[in-house]
């Protein structure tokens, strides 16, 4: 035998062994003595009590809905708040026939006549849980109030309805809330929401549920098997039933009230806003260049939120559903544009970083462009041509011939990197959901997206028509905006926000915060941010400019920049194809600025679709808007 | 030569025989068990609502479970030993093709279909495990050192990470606790156990320190689900008034109204100990306890008679694991402990775990009838 296998001494072995199995004899003693007494106390010590509780009458568990939590915006004007309602409730287990009842309150007006919807409601319920039949107006309150005993387990109740105060104005920003869906029930913990009956469908009041929901409280109660309380540590008046006695106490937890939220949002600022796109399809997006605060988010057209608070009927939902203008789609985030000639001063900047050319030499503009060796024209807007042409006329004259040939020079190599360092190409990360990354296209991004290695080549030509933001190059509203605000502040990115702050309700205590700086593009020379600027400046003040008839006579400086975007040749724009082919084929019109040059306060970006060029379409829309900021000073009118 | 074949000689016999001569059966046991499955479905009968259907149906699983356990108590325990590895690697396999393509149910993947049955290769983890440690310490001399004791760890930990995935915590705790149990009997020293018990407690603070709010009010309604009535304390507060209201007596067969006004829910499974006691009373329920003590006692006893290393680990370990069945379930109605999906032994509905119980129970009546032989 190997001595390097260690004998097995059993002797030994069963003496740990035997050892070992006494320890957990007593383990089991000890465990199953805790058991003994545990039972114990349940049946024998606190039997009276839980029989009281089993003997007809009932232990019941009332959830206590949480106070939802109030949106502001930055001025503290309230854009989303609770009024009292009364609602329509029922007791199942106290109604005796359930299918009457619901007829005879139809009758009466207080449900809709075809109510087999709400008797699927109620039976999905357990029969000692209070179930809402509807809000009531206070005429349908004082019309129930007087039948009150003929509806026995039927009640009124004070609610709290969700209202928005701007209605439609705040929609696309502060978003709405509804009835709880199926898919909500998957991604929420249902024993919070046992009380509540609306949550968050989109915009803040999605993004933020759980800020503002706050948490579920409850209450234990004794009731009879009518439904009466016997018993209930608030109530202690009702009480039938000693507590001492008992040794038990009934437990009480309020509920927490959800926390108010502050947005960047300006009231004045987006009625404004909506007032000037309103009629058309499109978007506005304002932002705060050193903050990147939203002070406007419109996107046209839009919807009332308080159909969807109030209960939203399948056919309502349908006809805005349906909608071909989609009134629910959200193009300040999620529509996807040609940024046309707004891409310009950034593709400028580009070429000036990457000294690809010289500014100041002159270029001969003949109305159209032919890549060398080639005899396709690409065609400039002006079909005679601007004559001879710099950069800094290129962007005030918005020259197309200009651009085809800087983008030669710069490659798209240099291009898309440049441009993804404005935040183009990603989500912007705003702080609410549903928004798309747009498209910035490179030789990479080809080889991933197409099939087939003919598709999936890059092509000169195609480097040509990035240079003036045509085809496949795709940006948001939002994006627009947040790029032109890094112009504004010399190259500080701010991560784009609506909430600035939150407020506990209980204590009043305001947490605030902080802007998220994303990048600094530190690399970029002065020189060539001010070469960009004034030729921006020079698009509403020069005799040439594309955005001076829409600036004249602006009280303070713009820099700006218009574009026209192309839709038709475009397969990626798939929202309006089936009617009014005619105008849903003109092109979109662009406007993007920051104002004032010195100190910049404000950066925007407007989007008309289909309106024709961006001089004439979206440029004035801007000036409506800057107008509305700066002039009617609606920063001294809101001190109220 | 081999330790295993020195015993083989003295064993007496050149030749594995896969039966033991005639039939042998431990009467105590096979009268316990009998007994507890009766008293299930009397209990089962009331807590379906009077349905006889389903107290045939468990009358039945009870009737596939007692063939399997009069199966296994003749197979023997050398034999077992040596078959050991090679259940414990298909169980595995069979854990592992559960994740892959079980059918799901309530809301878990746990279930393994094979034509007409569908079982949860999960339940069979609870007998392979012991068996494998016990197999593993098998030739060794105890106690185990640290490199086996890291062994020892993987069989146990590995599967029970499996069952965890599928998810279903409840089991994989108790796979765990089996393998933990039978390692402790295998001489895991005292000290030992008191450092890992202390390294545990100390771990807890700090991790609470790095859970999010979230995490943390999901441990608190793990560890006292009576916070969150809404939600996971329902089961509880209507299993505790289902309990209290029975008293010492009981409210008499088919009397429990919390049962049957379907406050209580899960209460053919899970919670039918609550049932036990809304109707037959703290008496009734010391009655099952006193039951499955004794089976328990009986386990024990039999472990320690066994001669050799395999039969007294094994026979110690499947005993201990059925206490902590009775435990952790009577323990999750009455409030003591997390809810964990552990039925009740012998008594809850449901069929894998009734078999696997019954395998169980049979091994450690095969242990006893071997040492019978070899005294004879």
């Amino acid at each position: 035998m190997s001595p390097t296998v260690p004998l097995k001494d059993y002797w030994k072995e069963q003496k740990i062994f035997l050892s070992r199995l006494i320890v957990a004899s007593f383990m089991i003693l000890i465990l199953t003595s805790v058991l003994v007494w545990r039972l114990f106390q349940l049946q024998v010590v606190e039997h009276d009590f839980f029989s009281e509780l089993s003997q007809g009458n009932q232990l019941r568990i009332e959830p206590l809905a949480p106070t939802r939590g109030l949106i502001y915006d930055r001025n503290g004007v309230v854009l989303a708040e609770n009024l009292p309602a009364w609602e329509l409730t029922v007791i199942p287990e106290q109604v005796l026939d359930l299918e009457a009842q619901l007829q005879d309150l139809g009758a009466i007006g207080l449900i809709p006549l075809e109510y087999e919807g709400l008797t699927e409601l109620v039976r999905s319920h357990r029969g000692f849980e209070r179930v809402k039949l509807a809000n009531l107006s206070d005429v349908q309150a004082a019309r129930f109030a007087v039948r009150r005993h003929q509806f026995p387990g039927v009640d009124i109740q004070e609610g709290l309805i969700r209202n928005y105060p701007f209605g439609e104005l705040t929609s696309h920003a502060v978003g709405y809330v509804a009835s709880i869906s199926r898919s909500d029930l998957d991604r929420i913990n249902r024993s919070e929401y046992a009380a509540t009956s609306l949550i968050g469908k989109s915009g803040i009041e999605r993004s933020y549920e759980v800020t503002l929901h706050g948490s579920v409280g409850y209450r234990q109660q004794v009731v009879n098997a009518q439904g009466r309380i016997l018993m209930d540590p608030v109530l202690a008046a009702n009480s039938r039933v000693n507590l001492e006695a008992s040794q038990v106490s009934l437990e009480t937890r309020w509920p927490l009230p959800g926390e108010n939220v502050f947005l960047g949002l300006d009231i004045e600022l987006q009625i404004a806003a909506h007032k000037a796109l309103e009629g058309k399809r499109g978007a506005v997006v304002a932002i705060e260049p050193d903050s990147g605060d939203i002070l406007a988010l419109v996107s046209m057209p839009t919807f009332d939120p308080n159909q969807f608070a109030g209960g939203l009927s399948q056919t309502d939902f349908q006809i805005l559903n349906d909608d071909p203008d989609k009134p629910l789609f959200h193009r300040a985030l999620a529509g996807h544009y040609p940024p046309g000639s707004t891409i310009k001063p950034f593709l400028g900047l580009a070429a000036l970083h990457h000294r690809v050319l010289d500014p100041d030499h002159r270029e001969m503009c003949p109305g159209y462009f032919l890549l060398p060796g080639h005899s396709h024209r690409y065609r400039d807007w002006k079909p005679e041509g601007h004559g001879p042409m710099d950069l800094h006329q290129s962007i005030v004259q918005s020259c197309d011939t200009y651009f085809y040939q800087l983008a030669v020079n710069l490659g798209i190599d240099n291009m898309s990197p440049f441009l993804e360092g404005f935040g183009f190409g990603e989500r912007t990360g705003i702080d609410i959901l549903n928004e798309n990354a747009g498209v910035i296209p490179s030789r990479e991004w080809k080889r991933t997206q197409f099939a087939g290695s003919e598709n999936q080549t890059w092509y000169p030509g195609e480097t040509v028509i990035t240079g003036i933001g045509q085809g496949f190059t795709l940006v948001t509203p939002l994006q627009l905006a947040h790029a032109t605000a890094v112009l504004a502040t010399g190259g500080q990115r701010f991560k784009p926000r609506l909430v600035i702050g939150t407020e506990d309700p209980l204590s009043g205590t305001v947490s605030k915060s902080q802007p998220v700086l994303l990048d600094v593009m530190s690399n970029i020379e002065e020189s060539h941010w001010i070469r960009i600027v004034n030729a921006m400046v020079g698009v509403n003040e020069e005799r040439q400019g594309s955005g001076r008839n829409a600036m004249r006579g602006a009280e303070y400086t713009v820099a700006g920049k218009t574009g026209t975007a192309q839709v038709f040749s475009l397969a990626a724009d798939e929202e309006y194809i089936e009617e009014e082919v005619d105008e849903y084929l003109r092109d979109h019109g662009l406007f993007i600025a920051y104002a004032p040059v010195d100190h910049p306060v404000i950066a925007l970006a407007v989007v008309v679709e289909n309106g024709g060029g961006g001089g004439v379409s979206a440029a004035p829309i801007a000036r409506e808007i800057l107008d509305a900021y700066f002039i009617e000073d609606i920063h001294v009118s809101e001190q109220h | 030569m081999s330790l295993s074949s020195i015993e083989l000689a003295t064993g007496g016999s050149s030749v594995l025989r896969p039966m033991q001569r005639g039939v042998v059966i431990d009467i105590p046991i096979l009268i316990t068990t009998v007994a507890i499955a009766i008293l299930g479905c009397v209990i089962l009968y009331s807590a379906v609502g009077e349905s006889s259907s389903a107290v045939f149906r468990q009358a039945l699983r009870f009737g596939v479970a007692f063939t399997v356990f009069i199966i296994v108590s003749q197979i023997s325990p050398r034999l077992m030993r040596v078959w050991t590895p090679w259940v414990f690697c298909i169980t595995l396999g069979l854990l592992i093709m559960v994740l892959v393509n079980g059918v799901v149910g309530g809301g878990a993947q746990r279930w393994l279909d094979v034509g007409i049955i569908r079982f949860q290769p999960s339940e069979i983890m609870k007998i392979c495990v012991p068996m494998m440690v016990a197999w593993f310490m098998h030739d060794r001399p105890l106690p185990p050192t640290f490199s086996q004791l890291v062994v020892l760890l993987l069989i146990f930990c590995f599967p029970a990470f499996l069952i965890a995935l599928q998810p279903d915590l409840g089991t994989a705790l108790l796979v765990m606790l089996s393998g933990g149990f039978t390692v402790l009997l295998a001489g895991l020293s005292l000290r030992l156990i008191g450092i890992l018990g202390a390294l545990t407690l100390g771990s807890i603070p700090v991790l609470w320190h790095y859970m999010l709010d979230y995490q943390r009010a999901r441990v608190m309604t793990f560890l006292s689900p009576e916070s969150d009535p809404l939600g996971a304390g329902y089961n509880i507060i209507q299993s505790k008034i289902a309990l209290g209201s029975g008293g010492l007596f009981g409210k008499g067969w088919l009397n429990g109204t919390q049962a049957h006004l379907e406050f209580l829910p899960e209460r053919s499974t899970d919670f039918i100990f609550a049932v036990i006691g809304e109707e037959f009373g703290l008496l009734g329920l010391l009655l099952l306890l006193v039951l499955y003590l004794f089976l328990v006692g009986r386990g024990l006893y039999i472990a320690a008679q066994a001669q050799s290393t395999f039969r007294r680990l094994l026979a110690g370990g499947l005993s201990l694991t059925f206490f902590v069945y009775v435990f952790v379930n009577s323990g999750m109605v009455t409030g003591l402990l997390p809810v964990v999906g552990v039925p009740l032994p012998l008594v809850s509905a449901g069929g894998t775990s009734m078999v696997t119980l019954m395998a169980g129970v049979g091994v450690l009546a095969a242990i006893h009838g071997k040492r019978k032989l070899l005294a004879s």
